[in-house]
């Protein structure tokens, strides 16, 4: 997508709406619905990465320290990563207004 | 040379749809549209006709195979009636949302229950909304004419839109009529080899009917609605095109001895030819009534259909179908509408016949314009009357 959605027109779209660029959804933001985001301790965190493979979205990647992180981008905020969380290392916390 | 033989219309469709080379056909059999699919399938299974026929298990598969078919970019046909095309009710909005021109002929057939397999207008109603071109035939060589056409229309780069060809369940698909095919070479000229401008190819990936959120949906909305109204323009050239190829021609909204007429009969569909016997009867006795006929039902032709009656007085709309609950019946709350801004506007009297393959005669005509004269000078009761109802 060369623009953001919000920015095009009617007379913009392609023909029957067509996505005529392989792979842009990796441009949506699904993260723009969260109302609650995961925060990482990293103090308690043993860098397991069962929240890597729990995460729903696929969002969790793992940064150069060896921890696990989610890509607010696309975290939706379902909180499955902070519930599989064996070590209690993640908390929910509610966006702001 | 061009050849005339007699033939059942449903086959004369299918041979229509067999001249326009049609690649790939799916289709489910359904009264009384199935000798259209029957004899295409034939032609296929005979090496008549260069095509992949798919049998599918039921009208929802049908269209899906259809659409499918269509993004490939192949020429796409199938046909239905009735309750099949309620069963392929929701991918028909696939269908004209995708822009992809599968042409469609339904043998338009009443809705259960209690089941009637006969003709009248409740499926072709149900449709209405859903985004096809939707153009009515009266005899079995408009069906001929305006199938091929459909495909020319329907392909063009500036339409790419899904069109369906409405004709009576029975009272043309069963009967037999002479109808003149034209050469092979004149029509592969009239619809030269079509190309989608994006199919679906693993060259070249796309995503079709992908998700919309609230953002861009009304965007699409927006630009569909465009499309299908700017088609009109399309349309009229593609028949002004068959005329001069194949010397028949057609418009979006067809009258018949409307001169000096103050009173208009208003029909859509084959049973218009009754109604012409019914006018040139009354103009026989005098009466200034005449006819006009709708052959373009979406997008609806309103500048033609103001020219058409601009002279009326009264305006007597016969429906097949009925909107239950609504104003009146569904051809003549369109023609309200249409009249609604106009400063002069005649009476609009509002007729429901023929459902479920209720014959309406030559007479049966008369006594419905002379019905429709005596309410548009006393009033009625009622918002429309269904005529002929017993009781």
């Amino acid at each position: 997508m060369t623009k953001p959605e919000s920015e095009f027109t009617w007379k913009d779209l392609e023909i029957g709406g067509i996505v005529a660029e392989p792979g842009n959804a990796s441009q949506y933001q699904t993260g723009d619905w969260r109302s609650q985001r995961p925060i990482l301790d990293t103090d308690k965190c043993i860098k397991c990465g069962l929240c890597y493979i729990f995460c729903p979205e696929g969002c969790i990647e793992q940064n150069a320290e060896g921890y696990f992180e989610a890509n607010l981008f696309y975290c939706k905020g379902c909180g499955i990563c902070a519930r599989e969380c064996w070590v209690k290392a993640i908390t929910m916390i509610p966006e702001e207004e | 040379m061009a050849k005339r033989v007699g033939i059942e219309v449903s086959l004369a469709i299918a041979e229509a749809a067999k001249l326009a080379n049609t690649d790939v056909v799916a289709a489910y059999p359904i009264t009384p549209q199935t000798h259209i699919v029957e004899h295409l399938a034939k032609l296929v299974a005979d090496g008549e006709l260069d095509a992949a026929y798919i049998p599918v298990e039921s009208e929802h598969s049908a269209m899906s195979a259809c659409l499918g078919a269509s993004a490939t970019g192949a020429r796409t046909f199938t046909a239905t009636a009735g309750q099949g095309l309620e069963l392929m009710h929701e991918v028909l909005y696939v269908a004209s949302s995708m822009q992809l021109p599968i042409v469609m002929a339904v043998a338009n057939r009443a809705l259960s229950s209690p089941l009637s397999v006969w003709g009248d207008h409740s499926d072709v109603m149900a449709v209405r909304d859903t985004g096809w071109i939707q153009i009515f035939v009266e005899n079995g060589q408009e069906a001929v004419d305006n199938v091929l056409c459909a495909f020319r229309i329907g392909e063009d780069p500036k339409v790419l839109l899904p069109v369906m060809v409405h004709l009576d369940g029975f009272y043309l698909s069963h009967v037999i009529e002479p109808v003149l095919f034209p050469e092979q070479s004149l029509v592969d000229k009239f619809i030269p080899p079509y190309k989608y401008p994006m199919p679906l190819h693993p060259d070249k990936p796309v995503t079709m009917g992908a998700f919309g959120p609230p953002i861009i949906y009304t965007e699409t909305k927006k630009a569909q609605e465009v499309n299908l109204r700017a088609s009109k323009e399309v349309i009229l050239q593609c028949w002004a095109e068959f005329g001069k190829t194949f010397k028949r021609h057609y418009s979006p909204i067809e009258s018949y001895r409307t001169e000096g007429a103050k009173v208009l009969l208003l029909t859509m569909g084959s049973f218009s030819e009754t109604a012409m016997t019914a006018i040139d009867r009354m103009r026989e006795k005098g009466k200034e009534v005449g006819l006009v006929r709708i052959r373009l039902w979406r997008p609806f032709p309103f500048e033609e259909f103001r020219q058409a009656v601009s002279n009326a007085e009264t305006i007597v709309v016969v429906d097949r179908a009925l909107s239950f609950g609504g104003p009146v019946g569904p051809v003549c709350s369109e023609v309200r509408s249409a009249l609604y801004d106009e400063k002069q506007k005649p009476k609009v009297v509002s007729f429901v016949a023929g459902l479920g393959g209720r014959d309406i005669t030559p007479a049966g005509f008369e006594e419905i314009v002379n019905r429709g004269i005596e309410i548009s000078q006393k009033g009625s009761e009622n918002e429309f009357e269904i005529f002929g109802v017993r009781g």
